[in-house]
């Protein structure tokens, strides 16, 4: 199993990068909180940590710490627009229950 | 589901924590919104990918108004009833605006403030700028997912307190949060200085819809300084189109148009402008409502020539902001274009001619301001981890003062001091016995009074009765980090206190801000003349009061004769006084100083004796020991 982005959504994690000018690669994890139990994080990577695991998808560097790989693996990350909003979508297939949002879920 | 956006590394909000908050331009001509999101400011567009939003609000009949492009596309059948460019009347009252006649409206003068008469009943300039910030936070929260904890409003450098609180009543109207109101090239500069993290002087050259700024700033080490600004609120892009109508009135020689047909007209003449950005000539077709047909080209070199005096006019004001900022062109490292006017070509050459180097322009000018606003807004929400924020310095636009005795300002903090800034200084009471003070907050660089802008007015009552000079009152101004100003004042050996938060007193003032500027500079001799005749005025009252006192302690020293000459010679500058003559105010002084010298010696010669009587030396030695010591604490 794997950590993937979609292609859309790795274009747009080039861009952002690109535009921000520095960073290795892109951070998925997952920490505990939220009204569901844990929450995804979605950030920008400057130093890879010891315990990350690394993927490579569509020419952008993923890292996940090894902690958070049993929540997301299998994830596909996906860039999509819902009428003037637009953003990253967690396609997460470990996920049970979602609270109303989405922001955080258990498994 | 929730959609994300990319943090920084470690800076994942906790779920339902992110804070949304969007910076906001709201020009003259046109408004815009935008965001931080992913590490990068863009703008927020329309749902039809248009990032603009035209500042124009078209007032129905029963039914909620209209705002943006629908609005304008009204404009030519229903003038009277789309407002446009209302920030030009944001803060004024109705003398206070330039082509009044030849904007269709119906205005009224209103208690202070105007208001304009519409379909749906009367509006004022708050009320149709909140509907312009209610379209752009629907489209904000529509755009983010989530309703916004705040917003940066960007406001003109030249903007007063009267102008800013209209805009920050505006955006509460329209259910926004204000985080903060900047300044428009502040803003730019934020933009810029981060994109490109260069550092150095640069100049902010705005030519907005209808303002025109110019903002000298230094940016170093992430830290933005504005030196000094300048500018003039009634210049901009609508100038520019107002010349191309008059030109095709004269040369299609119209007759005086109805108010749908001038509007119709200014519209062509806007585009036209933006049309011969990119290429050499530009038609104007329109056929108007008595049937005639305008078919006119317009080229570069017309326009150019039509619109030179506009573009140096803007030239002034650069000048003089440099020499503010103490430095010259040589100094500035790069010129900054912000503003859609800053398209025209005649434009970016007589930029680059003056500064002797090409403008930066490769951010949209039309969009940098609020870029800037919303990486300002994303910091002041607490979206950034501390440590990497920035400090940002701002500058008040014109010098605040307080009227002293004969109608003079006194400056407390002067034009350009960076703001939050809170200075203080003491005065004292003029009569003896006086309990009460009397204060005047002013605006403006004037030497009189009267020639600057009334702020507000307040009174610090209960000073307990002293002898004139005794009283310290100490006056505090105090500017925010919005530009607006709250005054304290309090008398401190009894702790008596008073203060007020300068309230809008909106259109109160004669002088729009640019024309006060001006004046300052072109009246700078003449003030000085008249500040020295009231400096006179008031020297003389003073004297005769107190004179006028130690006659009632001492008075029985004179002789009559004597008496007689000091009350005649207090009649002589009581007359003198009323007059502007310098000269002889001054003769009269000192004439009745002279006449005066030997009632001061019998007077001092008493005192003395009535200090001394009864006492013996080493208490008198004892008495001025002390009195020494306490001198030196």
């Amino acid at each position: 199993m794997a950590v993937t982005l979609s292609e859309k959504a790795a274009k747009h994690v080039a861009n952002y990068m690109a535009k921000r000018g520095e960073g290795v690669g892109l951070r998925l994890g997952v920490r505990t909180s939220g009204c569901s139990g844990v929450a995804y994080r979605l950030e920008f990577v400057d130093v890879v940590a010891p315990d990350d695991v690394e993927f490579e998808s569509h020419g952008v560097k993923v890292l996940i710490d090894a902690k958070s790989l049993p929540y997301l693996d299998g994830t596909e990350l996906d860039y999509t627009r819902e009428g003037l909003n637009e953003g990253f979508r967690f396609n997460n297939p470990n996920v049970k229950n979602a609270c109303g949002c989405g922001e955080s879920f258990s498994v | 589901m929730a959609l994300f956006q990319i943090a920084e590394p470690g800076e994942s909000a906790a779920p339902h924590q992110h804070k949304l908050a969007v910076g906001i331009d709201l020009g003259t001509t046109n408004s815009l919104v935008a965001t931080v999101k992913s590490g990068v400011a863009s703008v927020l567009p329309d749902a039809l990918g248009r990032p603009l939003l035209p500042s124009a609000v078209r007032y129905r009949d029963g039914e909620s108004p209209v705002v943006g492009y629908d609005a304008l596309a009204g404009q030519s059948s229903d003038p009277s009833n789309v407002i446009v460019s209302v920030k030009r009347f944001m803060g004024r009252s109705i003398d206070e605006l330039p082509y009044r006649e030849s904007m269709p409206y119906r205005f009224e003068a209103g208690p202070g403030a105007l208001s304009l008469k519409t379909v749906a009943g009367v509006k004022t300039p708050v009320e149709v700028s909140a509907d312009i910030l209610r379209e752009l936070r629907t489209r904000a929260e529509a755009a983010l997912g989530g309703e916004l904890v705040g917003a940066v409003i960007t406001v003109p450098a030249y903007f007063d307190d009267a102008q800013r609180q209209a805009t920050k009543d505006a955006a509460r109207l329209a259910g926004l949060s204000v985080l903060r109101l900047l300044n428009e090239p502040t803003a730019a500069a934020l933009a810029y200085g981060l994109d490109n993290a260069a550092e150095g002087v640069y100049a902010v050259y705005d030519l907005g819809g209808g303002t025109f700024d110019i903002s000298i700033l230094r940016l170093s080490r992430g830290v933005f300084e504005v030196l000094s600004t300048g500018g003039d609120s009634f210049l901009g892009g609508d100038d520019f189109d107002q010349r191309i109508f008059c030109w095709v009135i004269e040369a299609a020689k119209l007759k005086p148009l109805s108010g749908e047909d001038a509007r119709h007209l200014l519209t062509c003449a806007r585009e036209a402008k933006e049309f011969l950005t990119n290429h050499g000539a530009a038609p104007i077709v329109a056929r108007i409502g008595s049937g005639e047909l305008v078919d006119l080209e317009l080229t570069t070199e017309t326009f150019t020539e039509i619109t030179r005096t506009l573009v140096e006019k803007t030239l002034k004001p650069v000048r003089r902001a440099l020499r503010d900022a103490g430095l010259s062109i040589a100094d500035v490292k790069g010129v900054v274009m912000v503003g859609g006017a800053t398209r025209m070509p005649q434009v970016q050459r007589a930029v680059g001619e003056f500064f002797e180097k090409a403008p930066l322009n490769n951010l949209d000018p039309e969009k940098v301001v609020a870029l800037g606003a919303a990486i300002q807004a994303n910091l002041l929400a607490g979206n950034r981890a501390s440590g990497d924020d920035w400090l940002l310095l701002d500058v008040i636009p014109l010098s605040l003062g307080l009227e002293t005795m004969g109608g003079l300002v006194e400056r407390i903090i002067p034009r350009n001091s960076t703001i939050p800034v809170a200075r203080a200084q003491e005065f004292t009471t003029f009569r003896d016995g006086q309990t009460a003070l009397a204060l005047h907050v002013v605006q403006g660089e004037r030497e009189l009074v009267g020639d600057c802008r009334s702020l507000g007015r307040f009174e610090l009552r209960k000073i307990p009765p002293m002898v004139a000079g005794a009283a310290r009152i100490r006056v505090s101004f105090q500017v925010d980090a919005d530009g607006l100003l709250s005054v304290s004042a309090r008398e401190t050996t009894s702790g008596v206190e008073s203060s007020i938060a300068v309230k809008p007193s909106y259109g109160l003032s004669d002088d729009a801000i640019a024309r006060m500027l001006k004046d300052s500079l072109d009246h700078a001799k003449d003030d000085t003349a008249r500040r020295a005749v009231k400096e006179l005025q008031v020297e003389a009252q003073r004297l005769v009061e107190a004179i006028r006192s130690a006659l009632v302690a001492d008075g029985d020293l004179l002789l009559p004769d004597a008496r007689e000459r000091i009350e005649s010679g207090i009649a002589r500058l009581q007359a003198a006084m009323l007059g502007e003559d310098r000269h002889a105010i001054a003769r009269c002084i000192d004439e009745l100083e002279t006449e005066t010298g030997a009632f001061a010696a019998l007077r001092m010669d008493r005192t003395i004796r009535d200090a001394f009587s009864g006492k013996k030396i080493d208490a008198i030695a004892r008495e001025l020991a002390s009195s020494e010591k306490g001198g030196e604490t």
